[in-house]
């Protein structure tokens, strides 16, 4: 029922005690102000950690090799190994479905040129399962196809940054841009998350490098995604399981850290989501222990707050007010200064949080910001709290004899 | 002299009545079986010394504080077992308070004081104003309606206060030392206009403990030690005389 009378005595007992209705609700205000921006942080930070993961399938597998570095079954040390597109095929065909996606890798920096636009860049030979696992976004034309594969044909998926650096402002897509001394077509442009970097790569199919750049079939790099239906358990020890047959495979000793390196991104993906969640509770923990504060601090406020209107409450009961009209006042009192202040002290935060936002990149802080899930529980937060820092001393005031009241001192 | 007439409605009837406040492990007997009973239209004087019981009195009579035994009847109504709601509804609808210190609410300006007491009654804010005005308007106050508190002299002060007791309609005005913080000149022009309410009807019960004051009443009952020393109808001194 909402009795607009009431409303009226509260708002003006509010606003003709200016100072009181102030001191009360500044608490508040702090304490949300403080929350607001604990939690604005908190997410930014959490913002930037994910944005380090953002570049890659969370579910990766990288596999290099280098030279060994124990002797074993007759080898010697020192021995380099090089992965061939038989081993690419060998863990795309005897792993069955617990690979999901998988690519090579072959690196080349060639000079690029269009007209007379001039620039190095990386080159990365790929099968078109790199898309996936790099999580390139094409905008424009295609990416790297079966069919180039097949065929070896001479195309490229430039970076966002290429075209705007050899092409200016014109579309690339269907020109031929000069790769050291050879013409390729542009079949697409595209975008990566990752960063700048990320979108300063040339994409060609990678048995064109392999003709064109060696006359050989050697990788640099397998990737590949595991079967996202894995639990951490189960990718672990199936990168494990990876390992094991590769080194068996190049004769290389179990014990040789260096001769072959498989580098699982949960792991990494693990720690990462440990920690965000450890600061999450912290933040959270904090946050709360603000709030609490706050909360204690307007009861106290109430207390003080009944005590000093103790003659009014008095003359109230004197005049008639029954116990129940007056726990029902000051409650709503304290709710209506509560969820004011208290939203005023999440603007502010809000605000704050706005206005410094961009300027926190350094201290790995990447825009922090509260959600509108946060700010309505927040908000109930308040008028729970509210009615509860009043109930007591609304009780209490409540239970005040009138005598006792107007007695004058 | 008044004429007691037997067919004028009993006001207050009062038997035997006893309070005593715990003191540690003792406790202090403050009324020792008082028998009072008022009829309507009086207007009465109760006197003592402090430490007679008058206040306490007052405060039973006025359901601000509860008897440990003994009956009261207000106005055919027995009154106990109260409970705070009860007493706040009875409070509310049959007494009317005025206090020695006014005890106006500071924030509140003259009409929304006298307003109080219709707001607990439950009526509408157009009808408390209005009714609020009238009763401001009995006590010569309706141009200070906007006034607070503050900025009303001890007199003015008390008038409101009047009104505020008289808003309500009660059946009883119940007055503690009300011209205890006033001046001689302005304690008169006080117990004029009580006199005037007096005049037109209204029972009225004025805990004091001064003799001028007391002898503006129709009766005085003079408290000793929680027992009625004496109770006498006396010649009423009007007020007006002196204002």
């Amino acid at each position: 029922m909402f009795d607009l009378d009431l409303w009226r005595e509260i708002f003006q007992s509010i606003s003709k005690n200016k100072l009181r209705s102030l001191l009360s609700g500044f608490t508040v205000s702090f304490a949300i102000l403080l929350f607001t921006l604990l939690f604005g942080i908190a997410n930014g930070l959490e913002n930037t950690f994910n944005s380090f993961f953002k570049d890659d399938a969370q579910n990766s597998i990288f596999i290099q090799s280098g030279r060994t570095t124990k002797p074993f079954r007759g080898y010697k040390t020192g021995r380099k190994i090089q992965f061939k597109n038989e081993d690419f095929d060998y863990l795309k065909n005897d792993f069955g479905d617990k690979v999901q996606y998988i690519t090579s890798r072959v690196y080349k920096s060639l000079a690029a040129s269009y007209k007379n636009e001039k620039n190095n860049y990386q080159i990365r030979a790929v099968h078109p399962d790199h898309q996936y696992l790099e999580k390139t976004l094409v905008y424009e034309g295609r990416y790297i196809s079966a069919k180039d594969l097949q065929e070896q044909s001479k195309v490229v998926v430039i970076g966002r940054l290429v075209e705007e650096d050899l092409f200016a402002k014109t579309v690339a897509t269907g020109k031929y841009i000069n790769l050291g001394g050879i013409q390729y077509k542009v079949v697409g442009v595209y975008r990566d998350d990752g960063g700048d970097n990320e979108e300063r790569m040339i994409y060609m199919p990678i048995s064109t490098a392999q003709m064109i750049y060696g006359n050989n079939d050697y990788v640099d790099q397998i990737n590949l995604t595991y079967n996202p239906a894995m639990d951490y358990d189960e990718a672990l020890s199936f990168s494990n399981l990876i390992t094991k047959k590769l080194k068996d495979r190049f004769n290389i000793s179990p014990k040789d850290q260096r001769a072959v390196r498989v580098r699982n991104m949960a792991e990494a993906s693990k720690g990462v989501n440990q920690m965000t969640s450890v600061l999450g509770i912290l933040i959270l923990v904090i946050g709360m222990g603000t709030l609490i504060a706050g909360v204690v601090g307007i009861a106290n406020i109430m207390i003080f707050v009944v005590k000093e209107r103790t003659k009014e409450l008095g003359i109230r009961k004197a005049l008639g007010a029954t116990p129940k009209s007056i726990v029902r006042m000051i409650m709503l009192e304290s709710v209506l200064v509560t969820a004011i202040a208290g939203y005023f002290g999440l603007l502010v935060g809000m605000g704050a949080l706005e206005l410094i936002g961009d300027s926190l990149k350094d201290y790995f802080i990447t825009n922090p910001n509260v959600s509108t899930n946060l700010i309505v529980g927040a908000t109930i937060t308040l008028i729970i709290a509210g009615a509860i820092a009043g109930y007591v001393p609304a009780k209490r005031a409540a239970r005040i004899k009138p005598i006792i009241a107007l007695r004058d001192e | 002299m008044l004429v007691i007439n037997q067919y004028i409605n009993q006001m207050l009837e009062i038997k035997k009545l006893h309070k005593s406040y715990p003191i540690g492990k003792d406790s202090l007997h403050v009324l020792k079986g008082i028998d009072l009973s008022v009829k309507e239209g009086e207007l009465v004087a109760i006197m003592g010394s402090s430490g007679s019981g008058k206040s306490t009195l007052l405060n039973i009579i006025g359901m601000l504080d509860e008897a440990d035994d003994g009956e009261y009847v207000l106005d055919e109504m027995p009154i106990k077992n109260l409970n705070e709601k009860k007493a706040a509804v009875y409070r509310n609808k049959f007494l009317g308070f005025i206090f020695q210190s006014f005890n106006l609410i500071s924030y509140k300006n003259a009409v929304e004081n006298v307003s109080l007491p219709l707001y607990y009654q439950g009526l509408k804010r157009k009808e408390r104003h209005e009714k609020a005005m009238f009763h401001l308007g009995k006590v010569g106050l309706k141009d200070w309606a906007k006034h607070l508190p503050n900025e009303l002299s001890g007199g003015q002060k008390q008038r409101v206060a009047i009104a505020r007791a008289l808003a309500a309609e009660p059946k009883l005005l119940l007055a503690d030392e009300p011209t205890g913080a006033l001046d001689t000149t302005t304690s008169y022009e006080i117990m004029d206009f009580i006199q005037e309410l007096n005049d037109e009807g209204k029972t009225i019960l004025i805990v004091t403990h001064e003799e001028d004051i007391a002898n503006m009443c129709k009766r005085i009952v003079r408290l000793k030690d929680g027992v009625i020393m004496e109770d006498t109808f006396v010649n009423q001194v009007r007020a007006s005389q002196y204002v």
